[in-house]
């Protein structure tokens, strides 16, 4: 049974996919995209996340750590990153879990538990089990070997993904899955690369083969004002979607916040949100109305 | 009782406890516009009036008549002199008090000191007003007669050492102690029935008594006879108004209102004398009732009309056809209503009580939906003319809540999810299926289960049929921690309960639980046989007769509300903190005698100084411990057997009307209360800290979203109790679109699919709520649910509100 690694399960999961689901996080990410909300999803290793305001300072994990790695300074507690050995002695005994692990690996049966928990839900809200991350594709094996478990219990299932992966790998999936939500970050390879760090021709190409092969999907565009909100954008965007042999035409709009802010304090990393800002209610009603000129309905949030 | 003297002194005109200028939907006329205005604008204020009428009737006729008869002819002294009121612009008329807002006092039941009248007259919070004057002529006249006959000094001057040790730790309350029992909820006869015809049933029950044969035949005929004269007080009551309709219908110089007026008259001239013909003389039928059940006794929750809208479609649906009456008019008539409901706060209470739960809510009930006597679905338009109704005025009382059963219409429970997003705290959701189980459970017929539903709070009861009585809460966790203690209330330092052993010698978790349990059934024991004895108080001080008519079978059996007269006697016991015993419990079960990581000297030392010094160790228990309402076994085992172990200790237990006691889940607000005369708890909870409500899981502890609540709060058996209750708070964010709604109804559906009881959301968040403790007067619409009900936030006291504040919100998903 091949095992991922997961860094959260999320329960009454109402934003990712019809009725009420149960959202698997992978970790592990081959896009590094600057406005991520989720940074700990980026890494495919296990990371230590420390949240300052929640330590009281009991040094219990400067004291049981085997690499002395730890030290308890001004700013709370600081890890030397060299000597760190990502055991989680420290995150198993910190009273308040200041120091937490993100990651932890999962067999497939240990997740399907979890998910045949939420049965009930699922059978009220026509609601099932959706598989995000970072990236689900980049765990393919175990995602695939899910899929069919979750095909056999009839639990809807859905993919959230870059479709930054191997066209074989995209179909393979396809095959097991009853919605993917595509994300669909910018046009112009150049800024998709600026921004999440690769090109975006294996992307388009995957989407086109979805839409070939007949596969259900809606395309969620981080709505960025800077990057991808300029009407010229959008109208490329709407149409390349239209060219496609694509049945459903639906777009989610996702406003830009910027939640993710704290996390990367967490994680110790920076956050680059150069020219990036909210988009305004104009701005997403002129977006809505140019998709709609191609014939794709496109809604705000989802 | 200790009065606080260092209350300060507030002007009687500033703030008043309801929203005066927002709130109002868009449907509201402007006669219901006004109507509420004088609602929600009228401070409260004690009326001394009630007291007098009944103080000199007593004197001069207490020893002339049998008991049963001299309560009906008070009620008939008062029916007849209470000053009446009918207001600008009312079309349903009648007040419990001289005029809106105004509250008679009960002094037959427990007697307010002048100490108290000045306390209600100044306190902060809960204010009720009164003059001067009223409270000298109160000292004068009142209060020398009832010194040392009122029914709180019978029951105190009984009740035994031990149980007053208990009692005074916290182990429980008394609800009898101010209040008479009541919970009380009428079914669909009097809108077929009038009391005239009543009467005549009194009248066969009476020409029927076998005085050779049955040895109760006197007791029944006095009885009975009190039973038609209170319907005669009633009937008075009511056409005294159609005097002052008519009255003022003369002076009148609108013609519009002349009409009305005249209307009123009519209307009063018939109901409730007679059957009510029209939707109007159904709801002022029904308000009549309401109003001389809550005036001859203060039974404990005013009065509920039960499943009204099943009780007025009828009406509804034959004026709308004959073309008589339009959906806006039945509304405006059902605000009308509503409105009069808010006009009556409920009486103040002192002492312990006070604390216990602090509120003008006097737990009306509006039971919307459900199924009907056949089964089948109970919604009709008149069900969506109340959603709309709740969602327009906005104001405290009455209560409401949807009743959804399998059969319940998508489109309803989608109406009902559209008024709780609007964050009003109402309505709260019911779940029939289950309900009616926990009815039949109690051997109810069929028909009467489906009948009933829930009263006040999440209680159940067959309506029109049963004294379903609370008898007060049960201090759960507190029974832990005095078997912690040996018996001992380690607050007070005095003993408590009983010695189960030094808990600090115990080698396993059975043989802690099993102390537990020891303590809990001599706690249990405790309260049953107080309760008993004040059954037997109020059946022979204080009957209720004309409840007794609205109530099957109390006449077929000639015996009064409170003598086992009624087709069904249930007596609850309420139990608090199932979250806050279990995540003890189950603390003590890991670290203790489990995982062996801390003696249990070590916590229960940090336990007894209030986790001083302690802070890493109580957050390793908050933080690495199940608790329940996470889907979690290891804790929801022990949720599981706490509950059971309650229902074996409590359901059963034989009460004195020939029937048994049954388990409650319910807190009200009690928690709190029961928080303050607690120390820490081995969970980590703080000392004074408020308890878990009901069966929610203990504050903050639900971390895994609500499906995981509700799989925890399945695992028990729902049906088992007459009521659970499960709070949960939801930010506007998790409600923005129409699909966040579906959603909603779906996880409804599910819990109830499940075997849930009962749930209810607060649409808040945590910015508007600490917002509101700055300026509180920017939010004084900020209506909360509460456990059970529904409270304006600025009316509640700190602790309220840091409690509202401290559940668990379920964030952004």
């Amino acid at each position: 049974m091949s095992k991922a690694l997961i860094f959260d399960i999320k329960r009454y999961a109402i934003n990712d996919g019809p009725g009420i689901r149960v959202t698997i996080f992978y970790k592990g990410c081959p896009l590094s995209c600057v406005w991520c909300h989720n940074p700990e999803s980026i890494s495919p290793y296990a990371q230590k996340m420390y949240t300052e305001s929640k330590c009281i300072g009991s040094v219990k994990c400067v004291e049981i750590c085997p690499e002395s790695a730890l030290q308890l300074t001004k700013q709370g507690i600081v890890t030397d990153v060299e000597k760190c050995t990502l055991c989680g002695k420290c995150a198993m005994i910190c009273p308040t879990k200041a120091i937490e692990m993100s990651g932890k690996v999962y067999s497939s049966d240990e997740l399907m538990k979890i998910i045949e928990r939420e049965t009930i839900f699922f059978d009220h809200s026509e609601g099932g089990v959706t598989f995000s991350g970072g990236e689900p594709l980049m765990h393919h094996k175990s995602l695939i070997e899910i899929l069919d478990k979750c095909a056999e219990k009839d639990i809807h299932r859905v993919v959230d993904t870059t479709l930054f992966a191997k066209s074989e790998v995209v179909l393979e999936v396809a095959k097991r899955t009853n919605l993917f939500l595509v994300d669909f970050k910018a046009f112009e390879s150049e800024v998709h690369r600026k921004y999440t760090g690769v090109n975006n021709e294996l992307i388009l190409k995957n989407i086109q083969l979805l839409a070939e092969n007949n596969a259900d999907f809606i395309i969620r565009v981080p709505f960025i004002k800077g990057v991808n909100a300029d009407e010229e954008t959008v109208e490329r965007m709407a149409d390349f979607l239209s060219t496609i042999p694509w049945k459903r035409k639906e777009v989610n709009l996702l406003p830009y916040h910027d939640v993710g802010k704290h996390k990367h304090t967490k994680l110790g990393s920076e956050y680059l949100v150069e020219n990036m800002e909210v988009p305004s209610e104009d701005e997403l009603t002129r977006a809505q109305d140019i998709f709609a000129e191609y014939g794709i309905s496109a809604s705000v949030g989802g | 009782m200790t009065i606080d003297k260092t209350i300060p002194q507030r002007a009687a005109k500033s703030g008043s406890n309801f929203d005066k200028n927002n709130g109002q939907g868009p449907g509201m006329n402007e006669r219901i516009k006004q109507l509420r205005r004088v609602s929600v604008d009228t401070e409260p204020s004690l009326s001394i009036e009630r007291a007098l009428i009944e103080t000199e009737f007593y004197k001069e006729n207490y020893g002339k008549y049998s008991i049963p008869v001299l309560r009906a002819k008070t009620f008939y002294e008062i029916c007849k002199h209470k000053t009446i009121y009918i207001g600008d612009g009312e079309l349903i008329v009648g007040e419990r008090g001289p005029s809106p807002k105004s509250v008679p006092t009960f002094p037959e039941l427990t007697c307010h000191s002048v100490d108290d009248l000045n306390v209600l007259n100044t306190r902060e919070l809960q204010r009720y007003t009164i003059s001067q004057e009223e409270i000298d002529t109160y000292a004068k006249e009142v209060i020398p007669y009832w010194e040392g006959r009122t029914q709180r000094e019978r029951i105190f001057n009984h009740v035994p050492e031990e149980w007053k040790a208990a009692y005074e730790a916290g182990l429980f309350t008394e609800f009898m102690e101010q209040r008479a029992p009541g919970h009380t909820t009428l079914d669909g006869k009097i809108y077929k029935k009038g009391l005239l015809e009543f009467k005549k049933d009194i009248q066969d029950h009476i020409d029927r008594l076998d005085y050779m044969n049955d040895d109760e035949a006197t007791d029944k005929l006095e009885e009975l006879q009190a039973m038609a004269i209170s319907c005669d007080a009633a009937i008075l009551l009511s056409e005294r108004h159609a005097d002052l309709a008519e009255e003022l219908a003369a002076k009148e110089e609108d013609e519009n209102r002349k009409a009305e007026l005249l209307n009123i008259a009519e209307v009063c001239r018939w109901v409730p004398a007679n059957a009510p013909r029209t939707f109007w003389e159904a709801i002022q039928m029904y308000w009549w009732m309401h109003l001389g059940t809550i005036t001859e006794l203060n039974g404990w929750d005013a009065m509920n009309p039960g499943h009204f809208d099943q009780h007025l479609e009828p009406f509804y649906n034959k004026e709308s056809a004959e073309g008589t009456l339009s959906r806006d008019e039945a509304k405006e008539l059902l605000s009308c209503f509503w409105i009069k409901v808010n006009n009556q706060p409920a009486p103040p209470k002192v002492g312990i009580t006070a604390r216990e739960s602090g509120t003008y809510n006097d737990f009306t009930n509006i039971n919307i939906g459900g199924v009907r006597k056949d089964g089948s679905d109970g919604v009709s338009e008149v069900s969506y003319i109340m959603l709309d109704i709740i969602e327009d005025l906005h104001i405290l009382q009455p209560g409401s809540s949807i009743h959804i059963s399998s059969r319940t219409p998508e489109r309803f429970l989608k109406a009902g999810c559209n008024v709780i997003r609007q964050g009003h705290g109402y309505p709260s959701v019911f779940n029939p299926d289950v309900y009616i189980m926990e009815m039949l459970g109690h051997g109810k017929s069929i028909e009467d289960a489906r009948e009933g539903g829930c009263s006040g709070c999440i209680e159940v009861g067959a309506f029109g049929k049963e004294a379903y009585v609370l008898t007060g809460y049960l201090n759960v966790p507190k029974i832990l921690e005095v078997t912690l203690n040996n018996g001992i209330d380690p607050v007070t330092g005095k003993k408590a309960g009983i010695e189960t052993g030094d808990p600090r010698t115990f080698t396993s978790y059975d043989e802690l639980y099993d102390a537990f349990l020891k303590q809990l059934n001599f706690v249990v024991d405790q309260k049953v046989r107080v309760s008993n004895y004040i059954d037997r108080m109020f059946a022979k001080y204080a009957p209720a007769p004309l409840l007794s008519v609205l109530t099957d079978d109390c006449i077929a059996r000639g015996r009064d509300y409170y003598n086992a007269g009624p087709r069904y006697n249930t007596n609850y016991i309420q139990c608090t903190g199932l979250g806050t015993v279990t995540d003890s419990l189950s603390t003590l079960k890991k670290h203790v005698f489990e995982d062996k990581n801390f003696s249990i000297d070590t916590i229960l030392d940090a336990v007894a100084i209030n986790f001083e010094g302690e802070e890493v160790l109580r957050q390793t228990i908050l933080n690495n411990t199940p608790f329940f309402g996470n889907d979690d076994d290891a804790a929801d085992d022990i949720a599981l057997k706490v509950y059971n172990d309650l229902f074996a200790a409590i359901d059963g237990k034989p009460n004195t009307k020939g029937e048994t006691f049954h388990l409650n889940m319910l807190s009200t607000t009690c928690h709190v209360y029961f928080g303050k005369v607690m120390g820490a708890t081995p969970n980590g909870r703080l000392a004074g800290k408020s308890i878990s409500d009901g069966t929610s899981p203990s504050h903050g502890c639900d971390t895994h979203g609500p499906s995981a609540v509700i799989r925890s709060l399945t695992k028990l058996d729902h049906t088992k109790s007459g009521g659970t209750l499960l709070n949960q708070r939801f930010l506007p964010s998790l409600l923005k679109r129409d699909e966040d709604i579906a959603k909603l109804s779906k996880l409804i559906r599910s819990y109830f699919s499940l075997g849930g009881h009962h749930i209810q959301f607060n649409i808040v968040d945590t910015a508007t709520l600490l917002a509101a403790q700055k300026t509180p007067e920017d939010y004084k619409d900020l209506l909360v649910r509460m456990a059970g009900y529904s409270d304006y936030f600025n009316d509640m006291n700190a602790d309220l509100q840091q409690e509202v504040i401290d559940r668990t919100e379920n964030e952004s998903f």
